[in-house]
């Protein structure tokens, strides 16, 4: 819980980035570093090569031994701490048992205001520059609009001996309308929720048959214990073929070294989950497996003002989730790939 | 040769033979160092951009989340189609004892291991950490086998390229200390080599065809349409060499075998545009959601057509290189047309890869986004590095096969008895 309460002080700083408690990080940070740096210089170069060497040559996190566990995360804690100049800490949470998560957005609640997508940034560290975002806010028209009576014989119908009235190309229904047609992810409006105009976020759907573990060929990214899609950063060959695979965009790629400004790092890290990306690797949503491993929820269902997003325990039937499922009218987003997603879309 | 040669004991004939076949390789006339350091300029700027990419990450390269295929991939396809040169010249000479072909098969095998290291340092470049490459080998690392294609695919090429390697030296060494093959041996590995020759094709195509969420190219069609561009492209690579060998070198190369690869490339080319009519066929007729990156290919999404000129630019040279293959005449000019014809069939089979098959394949996104791809001049850079060192490789082991062929390059023993003679 003391945690808990220091990760909420740095959030809080992160808006203006001068709290008292990031100084005094700071400067316990520089107290260590200038006692390292008295003691053996020349050892401290000496080691950080060594551990450099020794994150490379290291195994898959799942067959590792504890020891093996336990030097990766304290490799990898000193590694970041050094790098962003605080005390950054890597969890090994395990799995809680008899747990699965799931996950249910309420499309007629979605105001689009891409809270959610700012929370899940800070929280789990994504590359500012390139900016990397795991969800996607789809913005798409409520309906259409384009029946006029002034269209009633216009278009380009296919003639034939019975009449000219048969298909119509460019004819009034000649529309995109709806999570079928045209949407669109950059929209950038004065106030939201705008008229006329709904919003569909779009996240890793956390499948149970996902296509992306079956793609790839070295078994970096796999499905944990409570069915999130995790990947090891540090076995990931960069090869790409599971955002081949994926049909909801869900994974995004390194293309550089990710650029992580240190006042907005948030430093309270799972292996699996948002600790710090490298160069050349795959990463996704995981519903913020550092905090629901540790019974909490993931950022961008406390961020939503309007709660349109709910999490919890598809096993328990007194779950928020389970009840939806079980009230609401709900729906899978392309649930012809048979992919068997855990996050569900529903409406009042 | 030397006296120490002459000297060599059983032991040392392999590291004779080495020497010989590299001393051999480095050798040559004006044409042969200018062609070398003609590709040299290419390896010489591509260390450079090489060192780029490695350190800076594919972001040097032009491609994106909305298109995660860059040329690197789209030329890495191209090298199983050039490989499968190899099965193409060892069926005539061995299941058809087509003699005229029997001492030229190696040629062609020595085409396909290279073809197939060329596509290796593509993916090489397409990795995001090539660092970690060794995560992929059994035993050290995971290999998600079987469910993932990948994986079928380093089989099948690895396979693919020891066969080759092997049949390639082994010949080669055996002609070098003039004895004769061991046939139990080398005749079931050429003929095994030869049934591995396809899955090369339709494997790498499965890597493209598995992936359901993208449309254009969850089809069935796609490894026959590989098996027939590897019937266009191999050949006429084939071709071009041999006709380079018979005008720059000893080695004997008849007419015959010349004319014997030209009607496969017009078999092949004849199949491909088959293939690529029924494809079009299929998903344009009913134009549903599935023809949306093929529509966009075609004719452009909402004015932007990108790839609209490649298309019909590549679809047309097609067309065009089979009715011009169809004319024998034009099929016997082996010192003009015909090299011309071939340089350009490879060429278009290779052109086709990014600008129709892959770039375009890639819109709408799973998120209903069309993207253009604009590569880079670094990322063509280390292109031109790849397709330059290869070249280089196979320009190098080329010189040493027909070296060896013609008894330029002979074990000294050999020599020595044979000028007795």
């Amino acid at each position: 819980m003391s945690e808990d309460k220091r990760k909420n002080d740095i959030d809080e700083g992160q808006d203006d980035g001068t709290t008292k408690e990031s100084r005094r990080d700071f400067l316990k940070k520089m107290g260590v570093a200038a006692a390292v740096t008295t003691v053996a210089p020349a050892a401290t170069a000496a080691t950080t090569k060594a551990a450099s060497i020794a994150e490379h040559l290291q195994t898959h996190f799942e067959m590792m031994s504890d020891s093996q566990k336990e030097a990766a995360i304290a490799r990898l804690e000193k590694r970041y701490s050094e790098q962003f100049e605080k005390q950054v800490t890597v969890a090994n949470t395990p799995a809680p048992d008899e747990v699965l998560f799931g996950y249910a957005l309420n499309i007629s609640k979605c105001i689009g205001c891409r809270r959610c997508v700012e929370a899940c940034v800070r929280e789990n560290n994504q590359s500012r520059d390139p900016a990397i975002q795991w969800i996607r806010v789809l913005q798409m028209e409520r309906g259409n609009d384009t029946f006029e009576l002034e269209n009633w014989h216009k278009g380009s119908p296919s003639s034939s001996r019975i009449g000219d009235y048969g298909v119509q190309s460019g004819g009034h229904a000649d529309k995109a309308v709806g999570i079928s047609g045209h949407t669109d992810h950059y929209y950038e409006p004065e106030q939201v929720p705008e008229e006329n105009a709904f919003y569909f976020p779009v996240q890793c759907q956390q499948c149970e048959d996902p296509a992306c573990v079956r793609a790839c060929p070295v078994q970096a990214t796999y499905r944990d214990p409570n069915g999130i899609v995790v990947i090891d950063y540090n076995w990931c060959i960069g090869c790409r073929m599971c955002q081949l695979a994926c049909p909801y965009w869900a994974r995004r790629f390194n293309w550089s070294e990710p650029a992580l400004p240190n006042e907005e790092m948030n430093p309270k890290t799972h292996y699996l989950g948002n600790r710090p990306r490298m160069r050349g690797v795959m990463e996704k949503c995981t519903f913020c497996l550092q905090r629901v491993r540790d019974g909490r929820y993931p950022a961008c269902v406390e961020a939503c003002p309007v709660g349109a997003r709910k999490f919890g325990n598809l096993l328990d039937p007194e779950s928020e989730v389970r009840k939806i499922l079980a009230t609401k009218k709900v729906f899978r987003f392309k649930e012809d790939f048979n992919t068997e997603p855990k996050f569900f879309y529903y409406m009042d | 040769m030397t006296t120490t040669t002459q000297c060599a004991s059983p032991a040392q004939k392999p590291i004779a033979f080495a020497r010989d076949f590299c001393i051999y390789a480095v050798k040559g006339g004006k044409v042969y160092y200018s062609w070398l350091l003609f590709l040299s300029f290419f390896v010489l700027v591509g260390l450079v951009t090489t060192y780029i990419q490695m350190t800076t990450g594919l972001i040097v390269t032009g491609a994106t989340d909305q298109i995660i295929w860059e040329l690197f991939v789209s030329n890495f396809i191209h090298c199983p189609s050039i490989a499968s040169a190899a099965v193409l010249v060892v069926t005539p000479a061995y299941i058809y004892k087509r003699k005229d072909m029997k001492q030229l098969a190696v040629i062609g095998e020595a085409i396909a291991m290279v073809f197939v290291i060329i596509g290796f340092n593509f993916i090489f470049f397409h990795m995001g950490r090539p660092d970690r490459f060794w995560h992929t080998i059994p035993g050290i690392g995971i290999f998600n086998f079987p469910s993932s294609v990948l994986t079928y695919d380093i089989i099948v090429l690895n396979v693919y390229l020891v066969l080759n390697a092997v049949a390639v030296f082994y010949y080669l060494y055996k002609h070098y200390v003039d004895q004769p093959l061991n046939t139990k041996f080398y005749t079931p590995l050429i003929w095994f080599a030869v049934a591995w020759g396809p899955f090369i094709h339709i494997i790498t195509a499965f890597i493209l065809s598995s992936n359901a969420q993208m449309a254009v190219w969850h089809s069935a069609l796609m490894p026959f349409s590989f098996l027939a561009m590897a019937a266009a492209a191999g050949p006429a690579l084939v071709i071009v060499t041999l006709l380079v060998i018979r005008k720059f070198t000893k080695l004997e190369v008849a007419d015959s075998v010349i004319d014997f690869f030209s009607q496969v490339i017009i078999w092949g080319v004849g199949l491909l545009i088959l293939m690529f009519a029924v494809e079009f066929f299929t998903e344009l007729y009913p134009a549903t959601h599935h023809a949306a990156p093929l529509e966009y290919a075609i004719k452009g999404h909402n004015g932007m057509k990108p790839y609209t000129p490649w298309f019909w630019g590549v679809m047309t040279v097609f067309v065009v290189q089979f009715l011009l293959l169809c004319n024998s005449k034009i099929r016997k000019s082996y010192n003009f047309l015909l090299p011309l014809i071939c340089i350009s069939v490879f060429l278009s089979v290779l052109i086709e890869k990014p600008s129709v098959l892959i770039f375009p394949a890639f819109s709408p996104t799973p998120l209903g986004e069309y993207a253009v791809y604009h590569p880079t001049l670094i990322e063509i850079c280390n292109v031109l590095f790849i397709w330059a060192t290869g070249f280089m490789l196979l320009t190098m082991i080329l010189k040493g096969v027909v070296g060896v062929l013609v008894g330029d390059v002979r074990d000294s023993d050999v020599a020595v008895e044979g000028g007795a003679k």
